[in-house]
């Protein structure tokens, strides 16, 4: 075969790059499904490789069979059989339409059951009922309201491990979207209206959370610390926040809605007390999450300086366009 | 501002530091370097032409053969010029965001917005301005030399749609000299791209750019459909077109079918930013869920209609160099046609995260899996199609076996991608960059480039130097391996797409990785440069009059290379499939014609000349709130196209002797030559006539 050589190279440089990956890395335990942390990312990362694995039937003849069609059938193989006219057979069209819809419906199948046994919206199995928690998605950080214990935070989401969790979503500014990847998959965040996802941890451990939707320069450093803590760590860390914690009312949720990063917020608005990377606030003005979302709906166009994210919003303006709600 | 506020009715909201030299001298980061060294490239690339053009006197050859004419083979040429110019930005953009990501550990070289205008003007480059225009030349070029026509229905408004695709590219090429491109990646979601998050310029460029040259690609695909329908030559039935025809038709009603969303998607958005609607905002009932929709109504099609082609000249290279009729050729044909028709009911797999109930993800995942069929059904085809042939590995070859080694696992992370319990987890993520990287490099980059060495010599009467062409084919399929595999495993190590930096250290080995490939692909880019112009310096020894180097199976190896402006002496009258290897077989592949007729061709014109200049002014003007200029543009173009009306003769006459006299001489020098076989393919011996080769004892 012509340029020998170079087709040895590049297979072995190709090889190389698949099983580079492979060779080059740990896993980072606290911000991947594929070291599930809890039963929704296990399920995922479950479903994840016995797709991989029942479509590698399809594509494993091709991998194996390219190279070898090439060899035996190259131009200077006189002794290998030549059929120019030969274009069709009945039996092995069967089999290359048959495989592969056979492949794909039982895929179907799974693809169907664990769509909606994994739907975000669907309430986890369990004893105990859900710790809510209200996001909402500002430029670049997530507020985590919890509406029963009337505290808020930032950059830190504490949780109970073993006891699912509901979150109610909304975004304060562009779309942005939410995701905890050891242990659970993402959900959008829109201006105005709600999503929802429900997660669970196994354990009490760290999780990276983080914004998968690029929204401007702050972008890679939305994220955020998920703690799943025992139910006693859980009821002490929001002793913690309720005791230390900073009033979130109107005129702070405007400072806060401004665009900044985490550290920023810090900075402008954290006590010493706090941890480094968090704010803690309590009490929280009542309906928060509410207001925020019918910002949006108040039947006239927002001002430029009453709207998060804008260029020319400002804290005052943006604390003033909150809107009553109705109650 | 405030000093040129007095001129705004003049220059709209352009200022001084509109130009990125001037923040560069002062304030010199990396970041700021390297747009002011972006720019300079551009003004002085542009400068460099001019002189060069100048100096070697084309000024009116380049008018009256190229810029003017309406021959769809020169309109082709000139659409992958564009595509190739453009296709070097976009790599060199490719391989910055490698290194900026590969130093990206908490910080990187490049300003967070600078990343979002890479990452921007790359996903819109290599889709719109190197992708698009790279298959609209091959398909100008090609497609109707395969149905033994003269010419593409309308050839004006092909000149126009090929403007109109210009003017998208200039828009992107100026935004590096004046101002500065959105950042708001290829799909440009609002309400980020609204006028309340960004004001600037950057959006309105990505509108004009798109929303033009979108409008070029409607038109192109109503031209190819309609030429498809109505200019087949006599005989030819539709399932005797060649494979790649088949793909060109598909992608053709694709195009009509599916540029419209985009074009509606681009000018409401225009409408909210200029006139202050409320299609897509945050308030007064403004819905950007709707954008979404609409986007990838007109964004999953798109990738259909890219790689169709690719499919089919895939078809065409592996049935030419394993010497064999197509296997399935009904099949493959029915597989496009299904493919074509289920590329319209996929769209809503690129949002499984939406927040829509579980039924309706179920349902869109289903049919997306669908899709996987027909799509694996041609590859099993290709691989009967080599089985039992006498394969050469020619260039083409080697890009074919790259695609289908690699494309399948792109389809195998496809398949995946289609369940949303996946998606919910890797969207977003770079193993969804690696994804349709791994479908659009193998699939559709491997495919054009297959193409432009497979069809080089029909249209410039030399080949391309073999060796170059194998350094690079593999540089591009190592390249591709080391650049995007590892981005699988980052993306389910979540690293979202779109970062600038990262403060995971676990990241960076693999980004160090993926650096090392980009490199790889620089030097296939470099190579493929490098080939082109060794090839030109070693014409004299790969001429190719007789215009068949391949033993081609389909019309357009039938007559010279280049061919003559009206593509065929006599208009051929066909018989079945594959029609030049039958008649070749039967020792009629070159008859000599009863007699000659007058041959009627369309004149050049230069409407689409004035459709460039006066849309990229409009496309400008209205980037820049220039308005007298926006009105006086469009006047001009309005005009250009009513006066055009009013020209009595648009066709000018080839007389018969002249076509007689050419086809002669062609004739006569096929009688004297001595065909070559295919062992000497690639050797000077091969001028273009092929030795016939059937299997031992069949002859
Ligand atoms: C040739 C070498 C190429 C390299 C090194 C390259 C590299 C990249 C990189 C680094 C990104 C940004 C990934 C991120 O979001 O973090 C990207 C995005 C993208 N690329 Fe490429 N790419 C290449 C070729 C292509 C080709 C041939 C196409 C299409 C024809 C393409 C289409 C895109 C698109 C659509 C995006 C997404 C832009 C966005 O995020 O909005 N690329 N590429
Ligand atoms: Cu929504
Ligand atoms: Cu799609």
């Amino acid at each position: 075969m012509k340029y020998g050589w170079l087709w040895l190279l590049a297979l072995f440089v190709t090889a190389a790059a698949v099983f580079s990956p492979g060779a080059s890395f740990a896993w980072p335990e606290s911000s991947s499904f594929f070291t599930p942390q809890g039963p929704i990312a296990q399920a995922e990362k479950d479903h994840f490789l016995q797709t991989a694995a029942i479509t590698m039937i399809a594509v494993l003849p091709v991998l194996l069979l390219v190279p070898l069609i090439l060899w035996r059938y190259r131009y200077g193989n006189r002794k290998a059989s030549y059929r120019p006219k030969w274009e069709f057979s009945g039996p092995l069209d069967l089999l290359m339409w048959g495989v592969p819809i056979a492949i794909v419906a039982i895929l179907s199948v799974e693809l169907w059951q664990e769509t909606v046994s994994l739907d975000p919206y669907r309430p986890l199995p369990s004893e105990k009922a859900p710790l809510e928690i209200q996001v909402v998605g500002l430029d670049w950080k997530w507020l985590f309201i919890y509406p029963e214990q009337g505290i808020a935070s930032v950059g830190e989401m504490g949780f109970p491990a073993d006891r699912p969790v509901k979150l109610s979503l909304t975004s304060d500014t562009v779309m942005q979207s939410f995701m905890i990847g050891a242990l659970a998959g993402q959900i959008y965040v829109m201006p105005g209206m709600q999503t929802q996802l429900q997660l669970m941890a196994d354990a009490p451990g760290l999780f990276e959370g983080e914004n998968t939707q690029f929204n401007g320069a702050g972008f890679p450093m939305q994220r955020f610390r998920a703690v799943a803590q025992t139910d006693e760590g859980f009821a002490n860390w929001v002793a913690e926040v309720k005791a230390q914690g900073v009033p979130l009312d109107p005129q702070t949720y405007g400072k806060l809605a401004v665009s900044s990063t985490p550290a920023e917020v810090h900075r402008t608005l954290a006590s010493p007390q706090m941890p480094a990377d968090a704010v803690w606030f309590s009490p929280v003005a009542p309906d928060l999450f509410e207001r925020v979302l019918r910002r949006y709906h108040q039947g006239s166009a927002l001002e430029p300086g009453g709207q998060p994210g804008s260029f020319l919003h400002d804290p005052d303006t943006l604390s003033q366009s909150l809107p009553e709600t109705t109650q | 501002m405030s000093g040129t506020s007095s001129l705004h009715w003049l220059i709209g909201r352009l200022d001084l530091s509109s130009l990125p030299i001037l923040p560069a001298l002062a304030n010199p980061t990396p970041s700021e370097i390297v747009a002011a060294v972006a720019a300079l490239m551009v003004i002085l690339g542009g400068l460099g032409v001019a002189v060069l053009i100048t100096w070697r006197g084309w000024w009116t050859s380049l008018w009256r053969d190229w810029l003017t004419s309406t021959d769809h083979k020169r309109i082709g040429i000139m659409y992958i010029v564009l595509a190739l110019v453009m296709m070097v930005r976009g790599v060199l953009e490719g391989v910055v965001m490698r290194a900026q990501q590969a130093a990206g550990l908490d910080g990187g070289f490049l300003s967070d917005g600078h990343f979002a205008e890479l990452f921007s003007t790359h996903g819109t480059i290599m889709i719109f301005f190197v992708a698009m225009p790279f298959i609209a030349g091959l398909i100008n070029y090609v497609m109707p030399l395969q149905i033994g026509a003269r010419d593409v229905s309308f050839p004006m408004l092909n000149q126009v749609s090929l403007a109109l695709t210009a003017i998208g590219a200039a828009l992107v090429m100026i935004s590096l000299v004046l101002g500065k491109f959105s950042t708001g990646g290829w799909p440009a979601y609002p309400p980020y791209t609204g006028i309340a998050f960004n004001p600037g310029e950057g959006p309105d460029y990505w509108i004009w750019s798109v929303a033009i040259a979108g409008l070029g690609s409607t038109l192109s695909g109503l031209n190819f459909v309609v030429t498809i329908f109505k200019e087949r030559a006599p005989g030819m039935k539709l399932f005797d077109m060649p494979l790649f025809t088949w793909t060109v038709l598909c992608t053709a009603i694709i195009m009509v079918f599916a540029m419209p969303p985009l074009t509606v998607a681009t000018l409401t958005l225009a409408l909210d930013r200029y006139l202050d609607f409320h299609f897509y905002t945050n308030d007064l009932g403004g819905n950007m869920m709707n954008y979404v929709n609409l986007f990838w109504l007109f964004g999953h099609p798109e990738v259909y209609l890219l790689i169709l082609p690719a499919f089919g000249i895939f078809s065409e290279v592996i049935s030419t160099f394993s010497g064999k009729c197509l296997y399935g050729y009904k099949s493959l044909v029915y597989a496009t046609m299904v493919i074509s028709v289920l590329s319209f009911t996929v769209w809503l797999h690129h949002f499984f995260t939406m927040g829509q109930s579980a039924h309706v993800n179920a349902a869109f995942g289903v049919a997306s899996m669908f899709i996987a069929v027909p799509t694996g059904v041609k590859v099993y085809d290709w691989m009967a199609t080599m089985f039992r042939g006498r394969i050469r590995l020619t260039v083409p070859m080697i890009y074919a076996t790259g695609f289908l080694t690699l494309f399948v696992i792109g389809g195998l992370t496809g398949v995946m991608l289609a369940n949303p319990t996946i998606s919910y987890q890797v969207h977003n993520t770079l193993f969804l960059v690696a994804h349709f990287h791994n479908v659009i490099i193998p699939g559709v980059l491997f495919g054009l480039l297959a193409g432009y060495h497979y069809w080089f010599p029909k249209a410039f009467g030399f080949r391309l130097n073999e060796r170059w062409g194998a350094i690079s084919a593999l540089f591009w399929i190592t390249g591709f391996a080391f650049t995007f595999f590892p981005l699988y495993v980052l993306g389910l190590m979540g690293m979202p797409r779109r970062s600038a930096s990262y403060v995971d250290p676990s990241f960076e080995p693999l980004t160090w990785v993926a650096m090392f490939g980009a490199a790889l692909i620089f030097c296939a880019l470099a190579t493929l440069l490098i080939q082109l112009r060794v090839s030109i310096r070693d014409r004299a020894q790969t001429q190719v009059p007789l215009g068949d180097p391949w033993d081609g199976r389909t019309l357009e190896w039938s007559i010279p290379s280049p061919p003559p402006e009206y593509n065929f002496a006599i208009v051929p009258r066909v018989v079945g499939r594959d029609a030049f290897a039958e008649a070749k077989e039967r020792g009629q592949g070159y008859p000599k014609p009863a007699g000659y007729e007058d041959i009627e061709m369309p004149r050049n014109t230069m409407l689409g000349m004035v459709v460039l200049i006066g849309g990229t002014a409009l496309g400008l003007a209205l980037v820049w709130y220039i308005w007298w200029l926006a009105v006086l543009s469009l006047v001009v173009m309005i005009g250009a196209f009513i006066a055009k009306s009013f020209v009595p003769e648009p066709h000018r006459i080839i007389p018969a002797t002249e076509v007689a006299a050419a086809h002669e001489a062609w004739l006569a020098a096929i009688a004297k030559a001595s065909p070559v076989t295919r062992a000497q393919e690639t050797s000077a011996e091969n001028r273009g006539l092929a030795a016939l080769e059937m299997p031992e004892g069949a002859a």
